[in-house]
C-alpha cells in the first residue's frame, strides 16, 4: 500500500515538479554556501539527468536545462575561489560531450568503428592555433599574424570545415574496408595525423613540432577578451546547444535514416538507392565537424597545445563516453561524456589528493604507480568489458522516434474528405 | 516492349560458371518467373542485374539502357528493386523507417533543409510518411508501425521487404523467394498481393520461387534454368510438360513418370 502511494506521488506531474525544485533549490544553495562541495556541485549537474526522466514537455525540459546550465550552475558555483576550477571542469564536459556527440554520428547511427576521431578535434586545434601565433607568418605570403581575438568566431566555421574535409579525405581511403579492418585502419590514420603535426617543423615550420604551439591569442568579442574558464564555458555551451541541435535534427530526418540503414545491413540499403560511399563520408565528415569546432574551442582555452593532447588515449576515450552512454542514443552519449569526463578530471583527480594526503600523513603508503590518476585506462578497459558483456545497449539505449498512427490515418481520412467534397462541388 | 533485356550474360566465380549465356526478357507490366533447382543459379542472376555483381559477358538493358558497371544504388535510381532470398531488413529499426528509407532516393531535401526543417522539408517528410503508411496499409502491417523490423514473424519481414521495396517507386521489381517459409495460409494472401500489386502500382515483376502452385498460377512467362544455364522457357503450360524442366527438377528416372501423369494432371512439378 504504501509503495504503490509512493510510486503513484512520484509519477504524478506536479509533485515530481516540486521535489525537482527543492533539489535543485538545495544544492544550489550547497554549492554556492560551500565552495568546496565538489558533491553539491556534481548533484546540480545530475538534476540534468534528473530533469530528462520527468513527465513534462520537452520543450519545457529543455528551458529548463538550459537555464540551469546558463544561469544557475555559474552562479551557485560563483560563492568562493572554486568558481574557475568549476568552470573549468564544466567546460571540459562540454568540450567532450560535443566530441562524443560527433562520433555518436560515425559510429552510433552509421556503425563505422572509428579509433583516430581526436584526430578532427586535432586538426580544428591547431587551424586556430596557427593563425592565432605568429605561427602563420612562416609560411603565409600575406597577411600579418597573429590574428586579432575577434577572427576566433570565424575559426569555429573555418575549424568545422578544416576538419569535415580531413574527415572526408581521409574517409575516401579509409571507408574501403569494413568492421574490424576499418577500426584498425582509423587507428593508424589517427596516429599519423598526430605524428604529422609532431613533425610539421621542418622544411617550414607549420606546428612548431613537439614543442607545441603558445600564447594563442584568446577570442574576443565587443573589446572584452575572453580569457577565464567562465568565459569559456559560456562560449562551449551555446556550441553545444548548437550540436545538440544539429544532431538531433540529422538522426530524425531522411539522412539519419540512411546511416541506420547503412549500419544495419549494407546491401539492402544500396539496393534502396542509397549510395554507400557518400553516406558514410557525410558521417564522416558531420562527425568530424563538431569535433573540429571544439578544437578550436580548447585551443583557445588552453592558449597552448602541443601533439600530446591528442593521442590515441583520447580516442578511446571519446569512444567509451559513447559506448557507455549507448551508442546511436543522444541522451544517453551525453550522459556518458559527461560520467567520463567527470570521473577523469573530478573523481579521480579528488581521490589521488586523497591518497596523497594520506600517504603523506603516513596513514598508508601507495606508491606513485597506483595513483587512481594513473589508473584511468584500467577504469576504462573495465568499463569497455563490463558494458560490452552486461550491458551492450548503454545506459540510456538509443530508442526508434514513434511515429503516431492516428496522425497519419486522419490525414488520410481529411484528404479522402477533401476530395469528396471536391466531387460533390464538380457534381453541382 | 521489354523493360528488361538481358543478353549472353555469362557470371563466373573463379572456376565455376553461375551463370552461363542467359538471355531474358521481362515485358512490361507481366509478371515473370524464374524458377530451378537449388544452385541452379537464380539468385546470382537477380544479383546481376540489381548491380551487386558485375557479369563476366554479356550485357543488361533496362528500359534500353544498359546497366552493366553501374553500382547497386544506381541502378536502383533506374527503377530496379528487389527483395532477398535471405530477409535484408534493418532490424533495429522501425516497420514505417524501412519503409519510409525505401523513399529516400525520392526526398529532395539537402543538409541546410534538414538542419533548418524548411517548410518544404517538412512538408516532404509529412507526405512520405504518410505514404509509407498507405503502403504498410496495403500490405495489412500498419498496426506494427512502431515494431523493430526484427521482432516480426517472418511472413510479416517478407511483406515488409516487398513493401520497402515497393517504396523506392520501381518500373521492375524483382522478388526472390517471397513465399519462402510461410505457411499455406500467408502464401496464399501473398499470391492474391503479388497478382494485383503489378496493376496497382505500375511495376513489372520477375519471380524466384519454389512453390510451384504460386508459380504457375500468376506467372505470364517462366524461364528455367539448372546447373546455371537457361534449360526452358515458356508459358506454365509449356513449362509444366517440358521433359527437361522434369528431369531438372526430379533426375533422369522421373522424365517418362512425369509424362505419363501429364495425361492424367497437369501439375507434375509440383
Ligand atoms: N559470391 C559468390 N562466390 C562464389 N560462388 C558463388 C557466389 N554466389 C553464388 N555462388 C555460387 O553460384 C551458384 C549459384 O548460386 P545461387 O545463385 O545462389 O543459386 P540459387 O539462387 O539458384 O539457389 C552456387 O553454386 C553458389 O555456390
Ligand atoms: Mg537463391
Amino acid at each position: 500500500m504504501m509503495k504503490e502511494k509512493l510510486i503513484g506521488f512520484l509519477q504524478n506531474k506536479w509533485s515530481q515538479v516540486i521535489l525537482f525544485t527543492l533539489f535543485v533549490v538545495i544544492t544550489s544553495l550547497s554549492l554556492y554556501l560551500s565552495q568546496k562541495s565538489v558533491v553539491a556541485f556534481l548533484l546540480l549537474l545530475a538534476s540534468l539527468l534528473i530533469l530528462y526522466y520527468m513527465k513534462l514537455k520537452n520543450l519545457t525540459k529543455w528551458i529548463i536545462g538550459g537555464g540551469i546550465l546558463f544561469i544557475l550552475l555559474p552562479m551557485a558555483s560563483s560563492g568562493g575561489p572554486a568558481f574557475q576550477s568549476y568552470m573549468e571542469v564544466a567546460t571540459m564536459v562540454g568540450i567532450y560531450v560535443a566530441m562524443a556527440l560527433g562520433l555518436n554520428i560515425v559510429v552510433g547511427l552509421a556503425g563505422l568503428l572509428d579509433l583516430g576521431f581526436v584526430a578532427f578535434f586535432a586538426v580544428g586545434a591547431y587551424s586556430y592555433a596557427i593563425f592565432a601565433t605568429p605561427q602563420a607568418s612562416n609560411f603565409m605570403p600575406f597577411g600579418s599574424y597573429p590574428l586579432g581575438g575577434e577572427s576566433f568566431w570565424i575559426f569555429l566555421i573555418i575549424g568545422g570545415i578544416c576538419a569535415a574535409i580531413a574527415g572526408v579525405l581521409i574517409g575516401i581511403p579509409v571507408l574501403r574496408v569494413k568492421g574490424d579492418y576499418l577500426a584498425i585502419v582509423t587507428l593508424g590514420f589517427g596516429e599519423i595525423i598526430r605524428i604529422v603535426f609532431n613533425n610539421l617543423d621542418r622544411p617550414v615550420n607549420f606546428t612548431n613540432g613537439a614543442m607545441g604551439i603558445s600564447s594563442v591569442t584568446p577570442p574576443s568579442i565587443f573589446g572584452i577578451q575572453l580569457v577565464f574558464p567562465h568565459h569559456f564555458y559560456f562560449v562551449t555551451l551555446v556550441i553545444l546547444a548548437f550540436t545538440i541541435f544539429a544532431v538531433l535534427r540529422f538522426e530524425h530526418s531522411k539522412l539519419g535514416r540512411s546511416w541506420k540503414a547503412v549500419r544495419e545491413n549494407e546491401i539492402a540499403a544500396q539496393a534502396m538507392g542509397i549510395p554507400l560511399v557518400k553516406t558514410k563520408l557525410l558521417a564522416f565528415a558531420l562527425g568530424a565537424t563538431f569535433s573540429g569546432m571544439m578544437g578550436v574551442v580548447f585551443a583557445a582555452k588552453q592558449a597552448f597545445i602541443d601533439p600530446t593532447s591528442f593521442t590515441l588515449l583520447e580516442s578511446f576515450t571519446i569512444l567509451v563516453m559513447v559506448v557507455l552512454g549507448g551508442m546511436g542514443s543522444v541522451p544517453g552519449v551525453i550522459l556518458g561524456a559527461a560520467l567520463v569526463t567527470i570521473l577523469n578530471l573530478q573523481v579521480l583527480t579528488e581521490l589521488t589528493n586523497w591518497v596523497n594526503q594520506l600517504t603523506l600523513n603516513g596513514i598508508i603508503n601507495v606508491p606513485d604507480a597506483l595513483s587512481p590518476a594513473k589508473m584511468q585506462k584500467l577504469i576504462f578497459g573495465l568499463l569497455l568489458v563490463i558494458f560490452a558483456l552486461y550491458r551492450p545497449i548503454g545506459l540510456i539505449p538509443a530508442k526508434n522516434k514513434k511515429f503516431d498512427e492516428k496522425k497519419l490515418k486522419t490525414n488520410r481520412l481529411a484528404i479522402d474528405r477533401e476530395n469528396t467534397v471536391a466531387i460533390d462541388k464538380d457534381n453541382v | 516492349m521489354p523493360i528488361l533485356e538481358v543478353t549472353n550474360v555469362t557470371k563466373e566465380f573463379g572456376g565455376l560458371t553461375a551463370n552461363k549465356d542467359i538471355t531474358l526478357s521481362v515485358q512490361e507490366g507481366s509478371i515473370t518467373a524464374v524458377i530451378g533447382p537449388n544452385g541452379a543459379g537464380k539468385t546470382t542472376f537477380f544479383n546481376l542485374v540489381t548491380g551487386v555483381y558485375q557479369p563476366t559477358s554479356g550485357e543488361i538493358l533496362v528500359e534500353g539502357k544498359s546497366v552493366v558497371g553501374l553500382k547497386p544504388d544506381e541502378v536502383a535510381k533506374r527503377g530496379i528493386s528487389r527483395t532477398f532470398q535471405n530477409i535484408r531488413l534493418f532490424g533495429e529499426m522501425t516497420v514505417i523507417e524501412n519503409v519510409l528509407v525505401g523513399m529516400h532516393k525520392h526526398l529532395k531535401t539537402g543538409l541546410l533543409g534538414i538542419l533548418l526543417n524548411l517548410p518544404s522539408t517538412r512538408h516532404e517528410e509529412i507526405e512520405a510518411e504518410k505514404e509509407a503508411y498507405r503502403l504498410l496499409e496495403y500490405f495489412d502491417l500498419a498496426e506494427l508501425l512502431n515494431e523493430k523490423a526484427k521482432n516480426l514473424s517472418y511472413g510479416a519481414q517478407r511483406k515488409l521487404e516487398i513493401a520497402r521495396a515497393l517504396a523506392t517507386k520501381p518500373k521492375l521489381i524483382l522478388l526472390d523467394e517471397p513465399a519462402a517459409g510461410m505457411n499455406p495460409k500467408e502464401t496464399k494472401e501473398l499470391t492474391d498481393i503479388i497478382k494485383k500489386m503489378g496493376e496497382e502500382f505500375g511495376v513489372s515483376i520477375l519471380l524466384i520461387e519454389h512453390d510451384m502452385k504460386l508459380v504457375m498460377e500468376i506467372s505470364e512467362h517462366i524461364y528455367v534454368l539448372d546447373h546455371g544455364e537457361k534449360i526452358a522457357e515458356g508459358n506454365p503450360d509449356d513449362i509444366r510438360t517440358n521433359p527437361k524442366v522434369i528431369e531438372a527438377y526430379l533426375g533422369s528416372g522421373a522424365v517418362q513418370l512425369g509424362q505419363r501423369s501429364e495425361t492424367n494432371a497437369n501439375t507434375t512439378v509440383e
